[in-house]
């Protein structure tokens, strides 16, 4: 079967599979259910030019979704005057020149060598400057917590557009990126796994307990949306009108993305990724190449992320505890193809709509064995049933990963080898 | 005859609250850390990739445990032990079995296939994923105790100058546990035929191949041993806390920094690098300012002593092994004991 | 009979050919030498006999059986025995674990073995208990080749076990080399040094391209203007 048979065959397969679901759940629900997968597609699209142009391991994805929604939050949250009208933004302002006065005084400490410092006293005295402005500013930063906690809750937003909020998102994701990168990018791939998911664990951390920056559990909602909410224009016609936006966001990025991967510096990319020895001798930077693979590659999912949580409406620190979302990106681009952005958008779709439909088949399948349990063997099923039942989603994710990896490492639409007549 | 000597003069209720609560908590977590990452460093240097699924083996093996107790509550009030202690070797001995069944399924049909390293991980970390929901499917996601009802949890006190020093039974079991372990350990693989071929299988496997050492041996004995310790490390964390999932969860980032900090593939490392990381942990989480109050009397009057004085808060416990994996990494990547970078 | 008969072996490690039929054949207790430019398929030849990597097309006979693609566990087993050039041997254990290492396949007690070893490198017994990672180049070649002694093999490969040596280690290797040949062991070797390993060869095979050039004893091939003036020369003692 040739490869674009193939591809149109399993894209009408879904959009069989999509209507079907829009006929038993109906339209609103179907529409929300799009929405959510194709902000799920833009962040896939992001992760596939990491691992399948650049081959990069990014296991802290949702530390990325999670920075760039919290950025898109404090972006775009109406203004909190309780929080401008106190000593909030005084106190912080302080803080933040504490940090910047401390990490200069550090940095300049760390290169005091060249006025002729030995390098054990540099380092020494470096690393007390960096503990001293760290002591002070966490000093300077509690108390400014506790005021701005117990005065106006939190911090508040800045009350400017939603698009302009999802681009900030997207260009803190990717500064995070930069900043990651340079750290993990010459390591091996399990150590950058490592490494990323370390990252993910403390930016979430961090926003969950910062509660006068994010509310923590308490939870930030509702977030402004790009397009009229549905209680202005009822629920199937604006998440369409959400769905256009993304839509047009996919398509302009599958362009964008196309072009570039086609062109030269695409050629490059490739040479690296495939053979990086020869790459290498024949003078091709390639780490400074991954990092800017990198960066752009979560500026993506940052946008995505930003685009995710504005949809859901609620920005709960929380939710980016499990390591489900991250894996359930990760099948998308494995199992759609990585590499191929086609490819990567179908998986996104595909994954996103059984992994929404498991939820109630889940239910249904245990709570049919616990009814035959119960007559068949008297047999008496815990209480948490329905949680535990939602378990088996895990374990198919973690299965699915196996499978693939071993009988379809290319995935469903592999990558196109790009051929130059 | 009055109270004389040191005892008097230092300020023995500061100095046990430290023992409490850094030193003896430090070698309580260190010592479940340094049981994981031996697996994981064993598994690292002959196996070549970082083998995620790990915190849920060491949750998998106390869960045995668990069920074991079960099936035979009566089991510990025999022998005058905790059940689940006395049930361990059982559940390690299973655990140590279900690890060569996960590798025979799983990643032995990848290293036949010759796939790259990075898909030997994510092979890894789909295992992780599908032992995690079984897990908790099975188990639920609450917390258990390890404990039946005709156990006695003792708890010895050992009065210090106004302050005891509390140490409980699971915790001296648990010490005692990784000194067997650890010398066992070292007398197998120095003194063993066995042992001995998997230090050359992690030194040089091609050599040990044209020695004729049958690698599929060795790979089989490095996941039985990774298998028990992680199943002991698991039950003995269990029982000093409480049995629940999350366990794998929290439990694997520094379980990971250990193994690296201490030089990937050297055992010995991975149980210093467990310790290191387990004080690191109590000493950032650790108030000072408690330090600080005896000097109260001798310090100007405008020094204010904080409430807290901690370098961590302890809901940021996690970055305190990353901070350390990361400075490893960039700065002694090779770790104490010079383990391999690069494969 | 000659102990080893490789006749016609073709093979390659995956895409083109390196050997396009070349033939060895000595008898036991002789030493093989086999010299030739780079990129001839040395090394490669080596390779091929103790199954590490494929044969196509070929045969290799050891000791009347054949072992043609046999894999390298078993080879150990019928009397073959190798020592790679590079990495050949366990760096952080010691040099009497190193021998131990070689003594795995072996049921039996093999102390005599290991004092045998030490009889042929002094040098090894005051270091036994060191790390061989830690030793000079040329003690570490004895341990690599004193590991492959464990199994008493019948036939002992070597892979240039002279390279970047110094020319005094050179010759002290070169001496033990004969002293082991003559206790009984057959070896085949791959040298760089051409001149100084054909002076000691029973047999001698020049390769080129992968195939055959020249056959004969070390004395003969030493002696031929052909030989000396296309290949000859190769490695330190070229003038």
């Amino acid at each position: 079967m040739s490869p674009s048979l193939r591809e149109a065959g399993l894209f009408a397969g879904l959009a069989l599979l999509v209507a079907g679901i829009f006929a038993w759940l109906g339209a609103a629900y179907g529409v929300r259910m799009l929405a959510e997968a194709a902000c799920y597609a833009i962040i896939a699209l992001g992760l596939t030019i990491q691992w399948g142009y650049a081959g990069l391991f990014n296991v802290g994805l949702m530390g990325f979704v999670a920075i760039a929604a919290f950025t898109t939050v404090l972006v775009s949250f109406p203004v909190n005057d309780a929080f401008w009208q106190g000593d909030g933004p005084l106190m912080l302002g302080q803080a933040a020149l504490t940090l910047a006065i401390g990490v200069a005084v550090t940095v300049l400490l760390s290169k005091s060598t060249r006025i002729g410092l030995p390098k054990g006293l540099r380092t020494a005295l470096t690393l007390v400057a960096a503990a001293i402005t760290y002591l002070a500013v966490q000093g300077q930063l509690d108390p400014a917590a506790a005021l701005i906690e117990r005065e106006a809750g939190f911090v508040g937003g800045l009350g400017l557009p939603v698009w302009l909020g999802w681009v900030a998102g997207g260009l803190v994701a990717g500064l995070l990126g930069w900043a990651m990168g340079r750290i993990t990018l010459g390591l091996r791939a399990d150590y950058m796994a490592i490494a990323t998911l370390g990252i993910a664990e403390i930016v979430k951390a961090f926003l969950k307990n910062a509660d006068w920056l994010t509310r923590g559990t308490l939870t930030v909602s509702p977030l402004p949306w790009p397009v009229p909410t549905p209680q202005e224009l009822g629920f199937v016609a604006s998440r369409s009108a959400y769905l256009a936006v993304t839509a047009v966001m996919i398509v302009v990025l599958y362009v964008l993305l196309e072009r570039a991967w086609h062109s030269p510096w695409g050629r490059m990319m490739r040479a690296i990724r495939d053979n990086e020895v020869s790459a290498a001798a024949m003078g091709k930077d390639i780490n400074r190449r991954r990092l800017e693979m990198f960066i752009v590659g979560n500026f993506i999912i940052g946008l995505g992320g930003a685009a995710l949580i504005t949809f859901t409406t609620i920005f709960d620190p929380s939710s980016f505890a499990p390591l489900n979302h991250t894996f359930l990106i990760w099948v998308m681009v494995i199992l759609g193809g990585a590499g191929n952005n086609l490819g990567t958008i179908f998986g996104a779709l595909l994954v996103y709509v059984i992994w929404i439909m498991s939820e109630p088949v889940a239910l249904f399948l245990f709570t049919s064995a616990e009814h035959w349990g119960e007559r068949a063997f008297g047999w008496q099923a815990p209480d948490d049933l329905y949680t535990r039942a939602l378990q088996m989603r895990v374990f198919v994710i973690g299965l699915t990963i196996t499978l693939v990896l071993r009988f379809a490492p290319k995935g469903l639409l592999p990558e196109k080898v790009v051929k130059y007549d | 005859m009055p109270e004389a000597g040191l005892l008097a003069i230092l300020p023995m209720n500061e100095i046990v609250f430290f023992l409490n609560k850094v030193v003896i908590a430090g070698f309580i977590i260190g010592s479940v850390y340094a049981l994981g990452a031996v697996g994981v460093t064993l598994i690292f240097g002959i196996l070549r990739f970082a083998h995620f699924p790990h915190g849920d083996m060491m949750t998998a093996g106390a869960f045995a445990a668990l069920v074991l107790m079960w099936t035979f509550p009566g089991a510990g009030a025999a022998v005058g032990l905790p059940t689940a202690f006395v049930l361990m070797p059982i559940a390690m001995a299973v655990t140590a079995l279900f690890a060569v069944a996960l590798d025979r399924t799983f990643y032995r049909p990848m290293r036949k296939a010759g796939v790259k390293p990075v898909v030997m991980v994510m092979t890894s970390i789909g295992v992780m994923l599908m032992m995690q929901g079984l897990l908790r499917l099975f188990a639920g996601t609450g917390t258990r105790q390890l404990y039946v009802d005709t156990d006695a949890k003792d708890i010895y006190r050992i009065p210090l100058g106004g302050r005891d020093l509390v140490i409980t039974e699971p915790q001296l079991l648990l010490f005692a546990t990784t000194i067997v372990a650890v010398v066992a350990l070292h007398l197998f693989l120095t003194r063993s035929r066995m042992g001995k071929a998997m230090r050359a299988v992690s030194d040089n496997p091609d050599l040990a191949r044209v020695s004729g050492i049958s690698i599929d041996h060795v790979v089989r004995t490095t996941w039985l041993i990774a298998g028990a310790l992680a199943a002991a490390g698991g039950t003995l964390l269990a029982l000093d806390v409480t049995l629940k999932p999350d366990l794998s969860y929290n439990i694997i980032l520094p379980v990971f920094a250990a193994a690296i900090v201490g030089g990937v593939g050297q055992p010995y490392g991975a149980i210093a690098g467990g310790l290191l990381v387990g004080f690191s942990e109590t000493l950032a989480v650790f108030n000072w300012s408690v330090l600080l109050r005896p000097l109260r009397p001798y310090l100007p009057e405008f020094i204010e002593i904080p409430a807290k004085l901690a370098f961590v808060p302890t809901e940021y416990k996690i970055v305190v092994p990353f901070f350390i994996l990361v400075a490893v990494l960039i700065w002694r990547p090779t770790g104490i004991f010079k383990g391999r970078v690069n494969t | 009979m000659p102990l080893l008969e490789m006749t016609n072996i073709h093979g390659g490690y995956g895409g083109a050919n390196i050997l396009n039929g070349v033939s060895i054949a000595i008898e036991a207790d002789q030493i093989g030498v086999i010299v030739g430019p780079n990129g001839a398929g040395k090394s490669t030849t080596l390779k091929a006999l103790f199954g590490l990597l494929k044969v196509g097309e070929g045969s290799v006979v050891f000791d009347g059986r054949p072992v043609t693609n046999m894999a390298p566990e078993k080879l150990v087993l019928e009397g073959l025995s190798y020592v790679p050039q590079e990495f050949n041997v366990f760096p952080t254990m010691s040099v009497e674990e190193n021998l131990e290492m070689g003594a795995y396949v072996r049921r039996d007690s093999f102390r005599h073995l290991i004092d045998q070893v030490y009889g042929f490198f002094p040098p090894l017994k005051d270091k036994r208990r060191q790390p061989a990672g830690e030793l000079s180049g040329g003690q570490r070649q004895m341990v690599a080749i004193g590991r492959a002694l464990m199994t008493e093999p019948r036939l002992l490969l070597l892979d240039e076990p002279t390279a970047g040596l110094s020319p005094r280690y050179m010759g002290e290797i070169f001496d033990r080399i004969v002293a082991i040949n003559k206790a009984g062991v057959g070896i085949l070797m791959v040298e760089q040094n051409a001149r100084q390993a054909l002076a000691l060869a029973h047999r001698g095979f020049v390769l080129a391209g992968g195939k055959n050039r020249f056959t004969g004893t070390g004395a003969d091939l030493l002696a031929d203007p052909e030989v000396a003036k296309s290949f000859l020369g190769g490695g330190a003692d070229h003038a």
